[in-house]
Formats: C-alpha cells, structure tokens, sequence
C-alpha cells in the first residue's frame, strides 16, 4: 500500500489500473509495478478487441445469413459461435506467401499498421464509470488522430503488394478516407460544441439526454462518414469484391490476412463504441453505476447490427459518386449542422456557459426541423439524378398477330 | 495543371469473380476509367461442334446441355426444332406443351440468376442473389421431377420429350406458382427502386439501337435498346403461337434498362407457363422416331429459339449417317458481346463489371 | 405480320439485277453467289430498301472436302422476312473471303471464329486472329482433314 497514484496522473481515473497497480505494489517496487499494471491493462484491452472482433465475425455471419434466407455457420459450438476459432486455426497454419515483388518490409508492417489504430482508439473510450484507460483532456482529436493511420496502412499495403488490383484498392482507398474525414470532423465539432469539452468522460456526463437527439444531423455524417472509413457496403470501394476482388489486402494470406481481417471487425466495435459514447451517452442508462458495462456493449450491439444491415442491402456507389457524397452532401450538411448548434449554445447557453437539460431538448426541437428541412432540400435537388424518367412499359404486341 | 498520369494495363480475368466464367479482358485504365478493351475468349472451348460431328443426333442433346449451362431446357429444345426439320416430324401437342413450359420455367431461372448476379456485380453482399436462388432453386426442384436432372437436363428429345411429366409434378408447379408470386414480390420490392442500383446504372454504358442490330445483337439486350424482335413472337415454334404474352421494351438501352428487361420478362414467362397449365391435355409426348435418326443426306436446317441470352440458333446439315455432317451453333453471348468495346470504352472499372453484368453472358455458351 | 422465308428464286432476280455477275445459282431455297462478289452482294442487300436485311443472323462455315461452304442467315428486323445465301470456295490452302464486317458489326467473332477453326481468312477485316484457339495453334480443328 505504499504505491500512491498521484492525481494528476492521466491513468488515475482507471479504477481498475489502480486495483492493479496497489495490490502489486505490495510485492515490487513502484516503478515496476506501474509497468506490470500498464500491461495488464493492455493485455486486456488488446484481447479485448480481438475477442470482440472474432465474436463479431461470428454474429455478422449468422446475420447475413438470416438476411440471405440461408442458415449461416452453425456446426462448431453451439449456434456455431466457435467458428471464427476454426477460421483462426485455419488462417494459422496456412502458408504465409510474400509476392515475389512486394517491398518485404512494408508488406509486414501492414497487419500491424492496420490492427494499431482500433486497439489505440479503445484506450480512450470509457465502457463504464471510471474505465477509460487514459482520461485524455483532448479524446476526441485523438480518436481522429489514430484512425487516420488506416489510411497510410491501407496505402502501404496497395503500394507494397506490387499488385495492379491492390493500387486500384489503395488508390480508392485513401481518396475515400481523405474525403470522409472531413464530413466526419466538421459533425464532431457540433458535439463538442455542445458537450463544451473534447474529453469523452465530460462528453457522456454532458448527455442528460442522447446527443443523437441533440445533433441528428452529426448523427447521420458521423455514421455515414464511419461506414466510408471502415470500407462497408455502399462505400466498400477499397476493397470491392466483385470489381478489384480483394483491394489492397488482394495478397495477404495466412496470419497476416487473419490481423487484417481482425482489425476491420474490430473498426466495427471500436467504431461503434465511439458512436456510442459520442451520440448514445455511452454507459450511463439505468444503473450504470453497476451495469454501465452492459449499456454499453448492448448500444454497441444495436449500432453493429445496423452496420450489419446496411451491408446486408445496399450495392456499392462508384468512386466518383462516393466522392461526391462526400463533398457535396456530408459536408454542406455538417456545416449546416456546426452552424445551427453554434448559434444555439451561444444563444441558450447561461452565464457559466453551460447548457441545462431543458436548453438541449430545445436544440433537439430546432435541429430536428434543420436536418428534416435539409434532407427534403437536398432530396428535391438530388432528385433527377436519382430518380430518371421510368422505362417505357412493353406490350407492343398484341398476341396471335404473329399467324 | 494538368496532372501527368501513365496508362495500366490490366487483366480482368480469367480468374475474376464477377467476368462469369473464365473470360478474361484486356484492359487499359488512365486512372479508373477505361481506354482500350480486347475480350479473349478461349479458355472454356471444348470444341462441341466438332464433338457432335462424331456423335449421333440423340446424344448430342446432353451436348447442348453444357453450352448455356444455365439454361439447358431451351438449348435442348433449340436443339430439337433444328433435327425435327431435317427429319420433317411433326411434335405431339402435349410434347408441345411441355417442351414451352419447361423452356419458360428455365427462362425465368436463367433471368433469376442473370438479375442476381448483375446486383452480386453491383456490389451487393449476396441478398438478391440469394433472394432469387430462392426461386431458382425451386424450379430446379421441378425440373428434377421431371426428368431426374437438375442442371444439364437432357429432357427433350427429337421429336418431342423424354418423359411425360409424373403425376405429383401438377401439384408441385402449383405450389411453385403460388409462392412465386410473393417471393419474386420481395425481389422486385428490394430491388427494382433501389437509389444506389438508380445512379449506378442509369445512362450507363448506352447501346443505340442502330449499333445494336448491326452488330446482331439479340435477346434482352437488343429489346432494352428498343427493338420488339422477339422470335417467339416472330417465328413461333412449339406452342408460342397459342400463348398470349407481351414483349417488355424498354428505349434506354443502358444497363437499368436491360437489367428491367429481364425483371419484366420474368413475369411474362410466368405468364405462359400458367396458360400451358391450362391448355395442355393428355395425349403421346413422343413423335414416332427410330431410335437411331437419320436425316436424308444434303438436308439443312436453322432451328432457333428465343433462348434467356437472345437468339440461340443450330445450324445442321445431314449427310444421310447417324450423325451431323455439320452443327454450327449461334450463341447469342459470344455475339452480343461483340458490342463489348462500345460500351466499355470512356466508363469506369466499376461500370464494366456492371455492363457485363447487364449483357448476362455465360461462357459455357461463348466459347462452346 | 409472320415471318416470310424468301428463296433463292425471290433474291436471284433482284440481286443479280443489283449486283451484276454474282448470281450462283438456287440451293434448297438458298441464293448462291460467287465468293470474291459477297461484300457487294452483302451491300446490296443491306441496302436496298425493298430488301432492307439489316441484321446478320449468324455466320457457317461447311467443309464439303473438295470445296467450302460460307452460309449467311440473313433477316430484315422492318420488312419482316430472312434468306439464306451462300457461297462456295474451292480448295483447302489460302482461302479468302471478302469480310462483311463494314456492314455488319455482328460479324466480328463469327468471322474470326470461322478463320480459327475452318481456316478461311476474311480480307478485310480489322484484326483477323483466332479467337477460341491461342496464338500459334497449329490447323483448324473444325476441317474434315483435321483430326
């Protein structure tokens, strides 16, 4: 109990990291018990997302297999739930191939490169009271920071591959996150405005009420810019199985194929968990105090179902229309919305500068009527593009002319 | 500034998983969008035309079977109607009826899957695929019943069909007509107004009508460019000349508008197969043939079909022995893709996929 | 409006009328024309508006042994009725045969498919290789002779 962990410390919030750090500090000297601590807390997160992202193979399989009208995995486990254990031991023990050539280096930085990102992000994101693995004052800008790298892993993985389908997939790629994190900042920015902080701790204790009712507009570029960035169908241009099969992971077999397959289910959870925290009040609900934990896993179910669904049922956008989704739709649409909550926290907010339960249900009220106005706006101007003249309807002939 | 960019060739196939089959193209990109296209065929051909010099008339059936493997009813019957006028038989009216039920039963399969895997290239995960396997693999059921095959049927003969279909088939192609109804519902409602299958496919890849004919173009392709030429209207051979059904035109000819082709098609197909449940009566199922045929030497005959692809025709010339001096088939996929550089030239590696997809080839079919 | 058959005898008058020199003789409701005048023929009959065969059916090629066989399934998508032509080449080595590729598109991969497997050459057309076989194959597997 001489191992004191000093206030200011960014990992003093983590109750579990202190547990840790205490207890081993009875045995070992402080220093070295603060290293054993840090990586236990690691372990734990990185397998964490693995496990996640197997267990979330698993339960997008057997989705798509419900919205294909067919069974899905179902022989080992029960309900098949060991499958993505077989898949691993498979993907094990497979040949490791490098293309003859790909630049040696890169090429195996790649799975690593690309698996970073989704465990980094996690470290921030409270999954109940007092979780957080570092409680950074800037957690928001540095959830953008680390889930730019996937861009330079994507392009590093396109370019090392010495493969003309996997630039195609690097080259799409990097245009599409390039674009997306745009919209994707712009519609933060409004959150942040109202929450009046980056810390996502103070970001969940400032949502008396969802922010997906406060900030629909945020709500919906966040969600579609996400599913841009985690390359999921209508924007899975990276990696287009039907045009350039595979993308920029086209060469990858074996182990290095299963961390990259990993790391893209695991964008799925972290991705959603950030969602979670930013527009669905993260932990808190009922209880929280005890069940925080299981709030938020289950809205994280929710929001991987809905990524599940959508993948499910749409086809694919072309590059130029994703583009200018991006720039024409999300981001005109996320200016809308920065703008609106702008005027509204400054017009609602007290002297303090802080904004009471009632104040947010009113922004609720006017962003509402701004994204439903902004919709039906950008509805009638995309119209004609959408919606052409209708094909002439046959019947040209009338039966028994013909003898 | 412009911005210096260099050509890339690219080879799209043999080993693709949306060029249906091992066909491979040879691309040019600036960038994304297309510059040069060169098809190259080849890698399917099995020489069936020389094949079925060495065989006899009736076993050549099983070889029409495996050119469009995914809609064999119709190669058979194709197949049929060319040695039936060489031989000047005369079918029974229940063969009649039978070999037309079939053929729009495996239209409607060929469409299903045509209109899957073109959504499959859109880049859908497989739902519609899947929705239309549904349906499709209900047909391949009946078909099974009918003559214990599923895919290379062999069900029609020279001078009629094989088997007369058994007793519990009736029911079961009711039921299979009941369900239909609502499953192909759900696809159209799934699909048909899709925003993204709208901006993706709408004015994609046109095909002029003048280009179309002149390069023989034939089928849903030529029907969504705004030609009626359908020969079973035209031409009608088994019993088409009995059913009543509409020709489904469209005036596009982009991919939507072939892609609409086929979805209507399908209801038109469903129509006839329940006026042949209707008309057809008892009666024999099999013209009365010798089990070995033998044309009278120098005797031709083109026998042609509307087949799910366009116009399948079999060219035969007999030279008095068991088995054709010449048979030259007339694949409608090889032909409609001679249009193959016209569409794809200017458009992105996304849209070919796409166009390819809306000329619905098979390469069992192209490459013979 | 069904569909009507025209016979050599309806086409010879007017083809020979339109092409001069060309005519062959009538086979089994069929017009037959000499080989080196079946572009001009193919012109005329796409282009005469009583005619009209604006959409080329398929192409055959036969191997008769001491001759060729180049059968033409013609058919007139406006006035409704289809022909046959052919033509005879004699002979085995060095065939060639005005292509119809300038009128008809539709005759790209027949043409060439014919020059891959029965070895007769179309003067004319842009690019005139194999289309099923590979590049150096050695004969044309749809010959009589080719075993």
């Amino acid at each position: 109990m001489n191992c004191v962990l000093g206030p200011d410390n960014i990992l003093y919030d983590t109750l579990l990291f202190r547990v840790i750090y205490d207890g081993v500090g009875n045995v070992l000297p402080c220093w070295l018990s603060y290293v054993v601590a840090g990586i236990a807390m690691m372990m734990i997160l990185v397998n964490g997302v693995l496990l996640g992202a197997g267990l979330f193979s698993w339960v997008e399989r057997r989705l798509i297999g419900r919205f294909h009208n067919r069974i899905g995995p179902n022989r080992w486990g029960p309900f098949g739930s060991l499958q993505p254990l077989a898949d691993l031991v498979k993907l094990l023990v497979k040949e490791d191939l490098t293309p003859r050539g790909a630049d040696r280096i890169v090429f195996t930085i790649v799975p690593v490169a690309m698996l970073a990102p989704v465990v980094l992000v996690m470290a921030v994101v409270p999954f109940a009271k007092d979780t957080a693995l570092a409680n950074l004052n800037v957690g928001v800008l540095y959830i953008l920071a680390v889930t730019s790298i996937t861009s330079i892993a994507i392009f590093m993985a396109g370019w090392a591959s010495d493969n003309r389908y996997a630039m195609f997939g690097a080259s799409r790629g990097v245009a599409v996150l390039i674009s997306y994190e745009v919209p994707v900042v712009m519609s933060l920015l409004g959150v942040v405005l109202v929450a009046g902080s980056m810390s996502l701790n103070d970001i969940i204790s400032a949502q008396t009420i969802p922010f997906l009712l406060v900030q629909p507009l945020a709500f919906f570029v966040f969600f579609a810019g996400t599913s841009a960035e985690l390359n999921r169908t209508p924007f899975d241009l990276a990696e287009a199985e039907s045009e350039i099969i595979a993308g920029y992971h086209i060469e990858y077999s074996g182990v290095k194929f299963a961390l990259i397959q990993a790391a893209e289910f695991g964008a799925v959870l972290t991705s959603s968990a950030v969602m979670v925290t930013l527009f669905l009040s993260g932990w808190s609900g009922p209880a929280s105090n005890y069940l925080g934990w299981a709030w938020f896993l289950m809205k994280i179910g929710v929001l991987a179902f809905i990524f599940s669904w959508i993948r499910a049922t749409f086809p694919r956008l072309r590059i130029d229309q994703l583009l200018a989704f991006a720039w024409k739709f999300l981001l005109p649409l996320s200016i809308i919305n920065l703008f609106a909550t702008a005027l509204e926290v400054y017009f609602l907010r007290d002297g303090a500068g802080n904004l009471d339960t009632s104040d947010l249900w009113i922004m609720a009220g006017i962003n509402f009527g701004v994204a439903f106005a902004c919709l039906l706006v950008f509805g009638t101007l995309i119209k004609e593009k959408v919606r052409p003249a209708g094909p002439v309807t046959g019947a040209t002939l009338t039966p028994g002319e013909a003898d | 500034m412009p911005i210096k960019t260099e050509p890339m060739t690219v080879n799209i196939g043999p080993q693709h998983p949306s060029t249906h089959g091992v066909f491979r193209l040879r691309v040019t990109f600036d960038g994304e969008e297309i510059l040069e296209v060169e098809p190259i065929f080849g890698y399917l051909h099995r020489g069936t035309e020389k094949l079925a010099e060495e065989r006899n008339y009736t076993q050549i059936v099983t070889l029409t079977d495996r050119l469009d493997y995914v809609s064999s009813m119709i190669n058979n019957q194709a197949y049929c109607l060319a040695v039936e006028e060489l031989l000047g038989v005369e079918v029974p009216q229940r063969a009649k009826y039978l070999r037309t039920l079939t053929a729009e039963l495996q239209r409607v399969a060929s469409h299903l899957m045509g209109i899957g895997f073109f959504l499959q290239d859109l880049g859908t995960l497989g739902t519609p695929l899947m929705y239309a396997f549904r349906s499709r693999e209900r047909i391949l059921d009946l078909f099974e019943m009918l003559c214990g095959a599923r895919i290379t049927v062999s069900y029609m003969r020279p001078g009629g069909v094989f088997f007369d279909a058994p007793d519990d088939f009736w029911p079961a192609l009711d039921q299979f007509l009941k369900d239909f109804d609502a499953e192909y519902k759900e696809i159209e409602q799934l699909i048909l107004e899709n925003e993204i299958v709208m901006v993706r496919t709408r004015g994609v890849s046109l095909l002029p009508l003048d280009l179309a004919i002149n390069a023989s173009v034939s089928g849903p392709v030529l029907r969504a460019s705004g030609s009626d030429w359908d020969w079973r209207k035209m031409d009608p051979y088994d019993a088409y000349d009995r059913m009543e059904f509409d020709v489904p035109v469209a005036t596009g000819g982009d991919n939507y508008d072939r892609f609409w082709v086929r979805i209507q098609e399908i209801h038109q197909s469903i129509r006839m197969v329940k006026q042949c449940i209707q008309q057809i009566e008892p009666g024999p199922t099999r013209a009365d043939v010798p089990l070995i045929l033998r044309p009278p030497a120098g005797a031709e005959a083109y026998g042609r079909v509307e087949a799910s692809k366009g116009e399948l025709a079999f060219y035969l010339v007999a030279d008095g022995g068991i088995s054709p001096y010449r048979c030259k088939v007339r694949s409608p996929s090889l032909i409609n893709l001679t249009v193959t550089e016209h569409l794809l030239v200017g458009w992105k590696l996304a849209d070919m996929i796409v166009t390819l997809g809306s000329l619905d080839i098979n390469m069992g079919e192209v490459d013979r | 409006m069904a569909l009507q058959q025209l016979t050599g005898e309806d086409l010879a008058e007017k083809v020979a009328a339109g092409v001069p020199e060309s005519v062959d003789g009538m086979v089994d409701g069929a017009l037959r024309v000499k080989s080196q005048k079946i572009a001009d023929v193919a012109n005329f009959m796409k282009s005469d508006s009583g005619l009209d065969f604006n959409f080329l059916n398929s192409i055959s090629a036969v191997d008769y042994i001491d001759h060729f066989e180049v059968v033409y399934h013609l058919t007139s998508l406006n006035k409704r009725h289809t022909a046959i032509v052919k033509t005879r080449l004699v002979g085995r080595d060095d065939l060639t045969l005005p292509s119809v590729y300038h009128l008809w598109r539709g005759a790209d991969f027949q043409e060439r498919e014919i020059w891959d497997l029965m070895g007769i050459s179309f003067s004319g057309h842009p690019n005139m290789k194999r289309i099923m076989l590979w590049e150096g194959f050695e004969g044309h597997p749809l010959r009589k002779d080719y075993l």
